[in-house]
């Protein structure tokens, strides 16, 4: 590694604004989170995973990714950012280094040559190079030749230096943060400024998630100046150090960028969560408690008020109708931070019980909402095996999985329904509306008849009556064996049920052992 | 639970159902050597053909009496006459089924009874058999008519017997009108992975499953053989597919002391078990074959798959009652929902069991009104219901007959365990297939301003 990205890794986990970072002591600050993975036992991204997820829903830029085929040709068109406008990012650019190139050392040039074409043939609003393993070990300086083809070509050409081997998933969205910071944001200056004017960091618009709020914020008119990066225009990156107030939606993912533009620019942030209904009334008063603050008018906290008791009414009223078809049934949560309570007393209201929730990626701020919500902690877990959380289900521990594409196979082949809450989803679950979809989705899944079917015994469970017709005697005409003699039919003895289900409930959740294999799935 | 309504209207639009005739048209062409001949005006028998041609993409042998004026009023006895003697001077058929018109039943001629007056005057008819179906155009659809020309092949082919003498290794399987012939092969596959041997009955496998044959002549390649017909008698049980064939499997029953059992699906998890356990206790296997074990739990994993698709769909159907009756109780059991189902005939005792609150007895056009009125996301019907999904820009499953826009419609199978999972992969993929990426209005959001977008430069090179 380089020494310059060396130097940037370890200011990144030192991130002042990091809520454990801040407790920790001056010795361990130092060491920063460099939590090593297990090998053998790890699973999840790498940085350079990481630095696209937060990037690439940038909509209107060319994403080129200068590595050999693994990186982009195995990761492509893997998610469900929208966009309203460009379908650009949703491109796969790659230079596709071939041995050649690696042992030649052709990989600048080409490189060069491939923004060349990216910029002749698309047009972009910027050209956004991603190095990885391959081409940070054989010292390809993507800064130098990003920095010569802006000059040439006039297109801003950003480096983002995130090989996937400097470190995990989380990194990788910090160190694309970064890579904003440095080159991106304050370079362009708006039209009109407004004192209604706030960024958006850490929401990818999965599925149009952004697009559920939106409209509680077109109501107050608030304008998302700066976005990063759900359904972002470059533009919008590149002048939000205008924003009057920054709300950060994931916090550990980029809180960096939060903070330092707080630090450079003066824009004060707050962590806030568009899941469930309290969370979102939460952060829309915060939101404009913080214009107020910078200076917009007050009249805007009655507005908000009035909004909120309208929009939550309107939610309560229709998630009524679900409770009869969802009440009573047990929902085991996997998924992490602040998703691990913000949706929990929405499901409680309508009568579901949460069995258990996982606080894998949590601070000690969302422990202190799970306990509050759900009286004591005997629900928190950390994290669940595969084969543990497969035996829990199949014990019937749980009605339903609420987690992300990496557990839904356990639950399904426990044939317990299971719904998606995480990036890979196809259907949005943000704001108040959300919430109604999501309930709408849980019923969808945990009513569908299909269950029933498929837990009922195989025509093979039960013996034979022998009463349709009498056993065939003579010979099989296909494979000629013939039957035993006499009509009567052959019964087989019934094999004792392979070890009768363990009658024993489902175990403790806080008896879970924990493991290091479990999912990354938040 | 469901009401058959009958719209109050005289108008038809964009018809769903295809006559009785060709209904028995196609089973007659199950039958080996076998040349089926329409009783009335030649334009009765091109309609008909030009339709099979269209589905089945091959030559078919079917014949008309090419009834006239004079012959339509004086009767058309004579006109079959010569007709028979034609077809075998020609085609060298072993079998010829009659099935009547419209035409000839509005005269109301009595076909059965000069048909046994000339055969009992034609000894030189010896090696054809000839059989008759009373089929009006009028009454009834495509599966009405499938039904009468087996009834009348068992009636006229099928022995009487007075004694039990079973081969407790073969089965008759009756097959309905809306089985493809992939369809009859896994139906045939299934039941000799248990041991058994089926006697076919009609069997389109052979005769309309699409192969290149060396021959070429007037009369169907394949299908059941005569001298199977006449084994029917020994058959240990006869396994009805369909409620159509429930009343040919009681004719079996009456003439030869055949038990039955009638299989209203072959299409869904349930429907599947009861055919395989019914194999099971046939076979006296306790333990099935490790195709069938493996078949089921591909299938159950199939479900689960599709499910996240199939959950709450909106479905609009329109088909013959058995087809329309198997694919929706095999959806409903994944969660959809039958918004819409339309059917061609009366004549079914499963429309009352069918899994939404109304079956109408009508056309494509409710359908479409029907699917736009419940927001259906599916249509499932025939070729003809492409009008429709256009004019409402949904996803169209094709089933049934005619399919006659897509090639290799004998090959969709949706029977059995295997064919229940590529349905199930069908209509998931049909979903999926729908280009929808969410836009900010989907959400009542207002649009980014403009002012952000990129308004691209030429490069300076």
């Amino acid at each position: 590694m380089s020494e310059a990205l060396k130097s940037k890794i370890a200011a990144v986990l030192n991130e002042p604004g990091c809520a454990t970072n801040a407790t920790k002591t001056d010795v361990l600050r130092k060491k920063g989170c460099t939590k090593q993975l297990t090998p053998g036992a790890a699973a999840g991204g790498c940085a350079f995973d990481g630095a696209m997820i937060a990037l690439q829903p940038i909509v209107d830029v060319a994403h080129l990714v200068h590595a050999p085929a693994a990186c982009w040709s195995n990761g492509w068109d893997n998610r469900s950012s929208a966009s309203s406008g460009s379908e650009l990012y949703r491109k796969g650019f790659t230079t596709d280094l071939s041995e050649i190139d690696i042992v030649m050392g052709h990989g600048e040039k080409k490189l060069y040559r491939a923004i060349r074409e990216v910029i002749e043939a698309e047009s972009p609003a910027a050209v956004f190079v991603y190095a990885t393993c391959v081409t940070a070990l054989i010292g390809d300086d993507i800064e130098a030749v990003c920095k010569a083809a802006t000059v040439k070509w006039g297109t801003p050409c950003i480096p983002v230096n995130v090989p996937g081997f400097a470190g995990s998933k989380n990194l990788g969205n910090k160190l694309g943060g970064e890579a904003l910071l440095d080159h991106v944001i304050g370079t362009l200056e708006p039209e009109t400024v407004t004192p209604y004017d706030v960024n958006i960091i850490g929401d990818y618009n999965l599925s149009g998630e952004l697009w559920q709020v939106k409209p509680l914020l077109d109501k107050l008119g608030i304008r998302i100046l700066g976005a990063i990066a759900g359904d972002a225009r470059y533009k919008q990156v590149a002048m939000a150090h205008r924003a009057k107030v920054t709300m950060l939606v994931c916090s550990q993912a980029l809180i960096n960028v939060a903070r330092k533009m707080q630090d450079r620019y003066g824009i004060p942030y707050f962590e806030g969560s568009f899941y469930g209904i309290s969370d979102t009334s939460q952060s829309l008063r915060t939101m404009c408690r913080m214009l107020v603050e910078q200076g917009a008018p007050k009249e805007l906290l009655n507005r908000c008020e009035v909004l909120i008791a309208r929009e939550e009414a309107k939610a309560w009223a229709a998630l009524q109708p679900f409770r009869p078809r969802v009440e009573g049934r047990r929902v085991l949560l996997y998924t992490g931070g602040h998703k691990s309570w913000s949706v929990v007393s929405a499901l409680q209201e309508l009568g579901m019980e949460v069995v258990g929730t996982s606080m894998r990626k949590a601070t000690d701020n969302d422990r202190d909402r799970v306990i509050e919500i759900m009286g004591d902690d005997k629900h928190m877990y950390e994290n669940m095996a595969p084969r543990e959380m497969y035996q829990m289900l199949k014990d019937a521990g749980a009605d339903v999985l609420l987690s992300g594409g990496r557990s839904q196979f356990v639950a399904l082949k426990a044939l317990v329904p299971w719904v998606d809450v995480n990036q890979e989803k196809h259907e949005p679950y943000a704001g108040y509306m959300g919430i109604v979809d999501l309930v709408r989705a849980i019923d969808r899944s945990v009513n569908n008849p299909m269950w029933a079917d498929l837990r009922a015994p195989a025509p093979w469970d039960a013996p034979l009556t022998g009463s349709v017709v009498p056993a065939p005697s003579g010979a099989c005409p296909v494979t000629g064996i013939s039957a035993p003699m006499g009509r009567a039919p052959v019964l087989v003895a019934q094999q004792a049920a392979a070890a009768a289900p363990a009658a024993a409930t489902a175990p403790a959740l806080a008896a879970m052992t924990n493991s290091a294999t479990d999912f990354e799935d938040c | 639970m469901a009401v058959l309504t009958h719209p109050r209207r005289a108008l038809s639009t964009n018809p769903l159902k295809t006559s009785a005739p060709l209904g028995a048209a196609m089973a007659y062409l199950g039958i080996e050597g076998s040349v089926p001949l329409f009783h009335g005006a030649q334009g009765c028998t091109a309609f008909g053909l030009v339709h099979l041609v269209r589905h089945f993409k091959e030559a078919v042998p079917l014949q008309t009496t090419a009834m006239n004026e004079v012959t339509t009023i004086l009767g058309g006895g004579e006109q079959i006459e010569e007709a028979i003697d034609n077809i075998r001077k020609r085609a060298k058929p072993r079998f010829i089924g009659i099935a009547s018109t419209a035409l000839t039943e509005t005269r109301g001629e009595d076909i059965a009874g000069e048909l046994r007056a000339m055969q009992a005057r034609r000894k030189d008819w010896a090696g054809t058999e000839v059989v008759h179906a009373a089929t009006p155009d009028f009454e009834g659809g495509q599966q009405d008519g499938w039904t009468k020309a087996v009834e009348a092949i068992v009636a006229a082919l099928v022995p009487v017997t007075a004694e039990r003498d079973p081969d407790l290794r073969q089965v008759t399987l009756l097959v309905p009108s809306y089985f493809t012939t992939a369809e009859i092969d896994e139906a045939v596959r299934m039941i000799r992975a248990f041991g058994l041997s089926p006697i076919v009955l009609p069997d389109l496998s052979t005769s309309l499953d699409g192969h290149l044959s060396d021959d070429w002549s007037g009369h169907s390649l394949g299908g059941t053989r005569l001298d199977d017909i006449a084994r029917i008698p020994r058959s240990a049980v006869t396994l009805a597919i369909g409620e159509q064939m429930r009343s040919a499997a009681q004719m079996i029953e009456d003439r030869a002391l055949v038990p039955y059992h009638v299989f209203q699906s072959l299409t869904g998890l349930k429907a599947v078990d009861a055919f395989v356990r019914v194999l099971m206790e046939l076979s006296g296997m306790q333990d099935p074959p490790p195709s069938i074990r493996r078949d089921r739990a591909r299938m159950m994993d199939a479900a689960l798959d599709a499910h996240f698709f199939t959950g709450g769909l909106r479905v609009a159907i329109g088909a013959d009652p058995d087809l329309m009756f198997a694919l929706s109780t095999a959806l409903v059991s994944m969660g959809a929902e039958i918004v819409t189902a339309a059917t061609t005939t009366q004549h079914s005792a499963v429309l009352e069991k069918m899994p939404c609150a109304e079956v109408i007895l009508g056309d494509l056009g409710d359908v479409e009104r029907g699917a736009k009125q419940a927001g259906a996301q599916i249509l499932i019907t025939h070729s003809h219901g492409r009008h429709a999904a256009a004019a409402l820009h949904l996803p169209l499953v094709r089933v049934g007959f005619p399919i006659f826009d897509r090639i290799g419609a004998q090959d969709a199978c949706r029977v059995g365990y295997r064919g229940t999972r590529s349905f199930f992969f069908e209509i998931a993929n049909a979903m999926q297939a729908i280009h929808h990426s969410p836009r900010p209005e989907d959400f009542g959001a207002a649009p980014i301003p403009q002012e952000f977008d990129h308004v691209p430069h030429p490069a300076p090179c």
